[in-house]
């Protein structure tokens, strides 16, 4: 049977919720190898589609980002003699791709939203208005997968275990992460992986509550726009867009932003769009399921008290 | 010091985009410059600035910023744009053999050029607006076995040092990190404001020197690049009907109840 791997992404010393998805695809093209550099996470893996787990040791990935990350992938690729390597599409995941293709002189595909049981991949581009299928040719495939493109499928037993101590170069610790601030951890879901956001833009003019307390009722994570990280009403790592995160929710809910075309191009695959915004001509209605036309500081409670009132 | 900035000409992301077979449909769309490789530029007028003993970029500085760009013969509209912004040369690298080519192709021929060029420095943008991957710098600093200092907010350059610092904001937090000469970087739109050419910047871009080189030129063979030895290879792709616009209501104090409604309609709730 075909040998896959999958690079177990974690925050905070939890596994990530894409670990269940990579798994999930990953079975379909063959036995599953789950890879993790913190030994606590290997615990973490029970009841997915995982056979295998590698346990990589020796490699400090808190200091040198990312580059021993890749070469240990790399080696095990060819220990494994691996058909292909899954990773989240985050930028760290598609960095660590890239150069774990250049080693192991592998194709590599980004931003694959399928893949299926011959390896033939589906991406969504150009802001979800085009979709392609490609393959690749040589024998292992390196692709990274978008968050929230498929429902987990739970697997049974305990996966085996093993460790695995790979060879870093010295190239590999050129770059020095010299101090991390860490990002300040709510109580919310992380924003790439969350199945519903809800986005502030300049309409909030600063003032995020209204848009805070609708994702708490919804379980939602928060988004914004740029015009508001550059105002520095919220923290850059929740811009959506171009520069910002790529989503893809079941929902996301656009407040008081226009829809310009480096926002959409990080929310447009999102399955239901909802948007609040008092310009009737405002762009992002273009591609709304559902638009309110009307002040954000009227119209969010209201929905936030509904919301409840329906859940209770 | 020699930096280059590696730019692509990228079709206007306003415009429609499409696939024409197994390529981006390039010929039917305005080019410009890519957003994000404005900014690399202006970085690296700023370090310049920064350095130079005049405050300016160019001659007298003591330092050169070179352009490097892939891409068809049309790319040289996108290469004078960021030499009016002040940078002083380019090299372009453009051959019949290399249009399909995948990103381990263009990596591998922007880290020749690089190589057998010599820089202390290559900045990039974080991605191009057309194919998004953004893998090619950390694709050129594993080629090239140089250091990534990649996502950067913000770059401090200590050419007395041969030192780049840099902070980028992941998943995890805030990073610092640090790197000896040569480096690649990408920078994000964050870092700066790209300026506007001057008068007398488009001026003098006219006479800076664009290098054409073609794949025998850089001794790669036309075998190893190209749609032919693309490693990934597009099947087919389907024009998405365009999202219709939904159900619009006017809030008389009721759109909130409305909204509520309609995720309850969908299930979202
Ligand atoms: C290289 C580059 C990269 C970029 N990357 C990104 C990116 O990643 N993400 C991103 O978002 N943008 C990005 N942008 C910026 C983008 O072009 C827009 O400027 C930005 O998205 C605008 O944000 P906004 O919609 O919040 O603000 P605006 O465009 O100013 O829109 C504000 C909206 O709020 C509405 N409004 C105002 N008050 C209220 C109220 N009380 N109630 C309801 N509605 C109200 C207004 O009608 C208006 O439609 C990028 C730009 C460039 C050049
Ligand atoms: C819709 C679409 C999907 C694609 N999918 C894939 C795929 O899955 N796998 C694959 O291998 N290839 C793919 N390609 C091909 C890929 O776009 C090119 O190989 C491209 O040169 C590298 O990817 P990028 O433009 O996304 O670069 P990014 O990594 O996003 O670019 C980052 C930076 O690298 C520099 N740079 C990138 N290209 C050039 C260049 N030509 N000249 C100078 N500097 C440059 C710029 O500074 C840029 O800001 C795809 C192309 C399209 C149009």
């Amino acid at each position: 049977m075909s040998q896959v791997l999958i690079l177990v992404d974690s925050v905070g010393g939890q596994v990530s919720k894409s670990t269940g998805e990579l798994a999930t695809f990953g079975s379909r093209l063959g036995s599953v190898t789950a890879v993790v550099f913190e030994p606590a996470l290997a615990a973490q893996l029970n009841g997915f589609s995982i056979a295998n787990v590698v346990v990589v040791t020796g490699v400090d990935t808190s200091k040198y980002s990312p580059a021993p990350v890749a070469e240990a992938l790399a080696q095990l690729i060819t220990s494994k003699s691996a058909t292909a390597l899954l990773v989240t599409s985050s930028a760290r995941g598609k960095e660590i791709a890239g150069m774990v293709a250049v080693i192991s002189n592998s194709g590599l595909i980004t931003d694959a939203i399928d893949v299926d049981a011959d390896r033939i991949t589906t991406q969504s581009v150009f802001g979800g208005g085009t979709t392609v299928h490609s393959a690749v040719t040589t024998p292992t495939a390196v692709i990274t997968m978008r968050s929230n493109s498929i429902e987990v499928v739970a697997g049974s037993g305990t996966p085996t275990q093993e460790e695995f101590a790979p060879t870093i170069s010295e190239a590999a610790k050129l770059a020095v992460v010299n101090s991390t601030e860490p990002a300040v951890k709510g109580g919310r879901p992380e924003l790439t992986e969350a199945s519903i956001v809800v986005s502030g833009g300049r309409g909030t003019n600063g003032d995020f509550k209204p848009i805070e307390a609708l994702a708490d009722v919804l379980g939602a994570a928060v988004g914004a726009s740029r015009a508001a990280t550059d105002a520095g009403w919220y923290p850059h790592t929740h811009q959506v867009g171009q520069t910002g995160k790529t989503v893809s929710p079941q929902l996301y809910v656009a407040c008081g932003i226009s829809g310009a075309i480096q926002h959409r191009a990080g929310m447009q695959t999102s399955k239901l769009i909802v948007a609040v915004n008092k310009d009737p001509e405002a762009p992002i209605f273009e591609l709304s399921d559902f638009g309110v036309v009307g002040d954000l500081f009227n119209v969010l409670p209201v929905a936030t008290a509904a919301i409840t009132a329906k859940k209770a | 010091m020699k930096i280059a900035v590696c730019v692509k000409q990228v079709p206007d992301s306003w415009a429609e985009k499409k696939m024409s077979g197994q390529v981006l449909d390039r010929a039917g769309v305005d080019a410009v410059l890519n957003d994000l490789d404005e900014y690399a530029v202006e970085e690296a007028l700023r370090i310049v600035e920064a350095h130079s003993p005049t405050k300016e970029a160019g001659e007298g500085s003591g330092h050169t910023i070179t352009l490097i760009s892939m891409g068809p013969e049309r790319a040289t509209e996108a290469i004078r744009k960021a030499l009016s912004m002040g940078a002083d040369n380019a090299i372009h690298i453009s051959d019949d053999a290399l249009a399909g080519s995948d990103a381990l192709a263009t990596s591998l021929v922007l880290a020749k050029v690089i190589s057998t060029e010599g820089f202390d420095l290559v900045i990039c943008g974080t991605e191009s607006t057309d194919a998004r991957m953004s893998v090619v710098p950390a694709m050129l600093a594993q080629r090239l076995g140089w250091a990534a200092l990649t996502f950067a907010g913000s770059v401090i350059v200590e050419p007395e040092n041969s030192k780049v610092l840099i902070a980028r904001s992941t998943e995890f937090g805030v990073e610092n990190m640090s790197a000896a000469f040569p480096v690649v970087v990408s920078v994000n739109e964050k870092i700066n404001e790209p300026r506007y050419p001057s008068f007398k910047g488009i001026m003098a871009a006219k006479k800076k020197t664009i290098t054409a080189k073609s794949l025998s030129d850089l001794g790669i063979a036309a075998s190893a690049v190209g749609a032919s030895a693309a490693w990934s290879s597009v099947k087919d792709s389907l024009l998405r009907p365009a999202r219709s616009s939904g159900i619009k209501v006017e809030d008389s104090g009721d759109g909130g109840n409305q909204l509520a409604a309609f995720l309850a309609e969908k299930r979202v709730i």
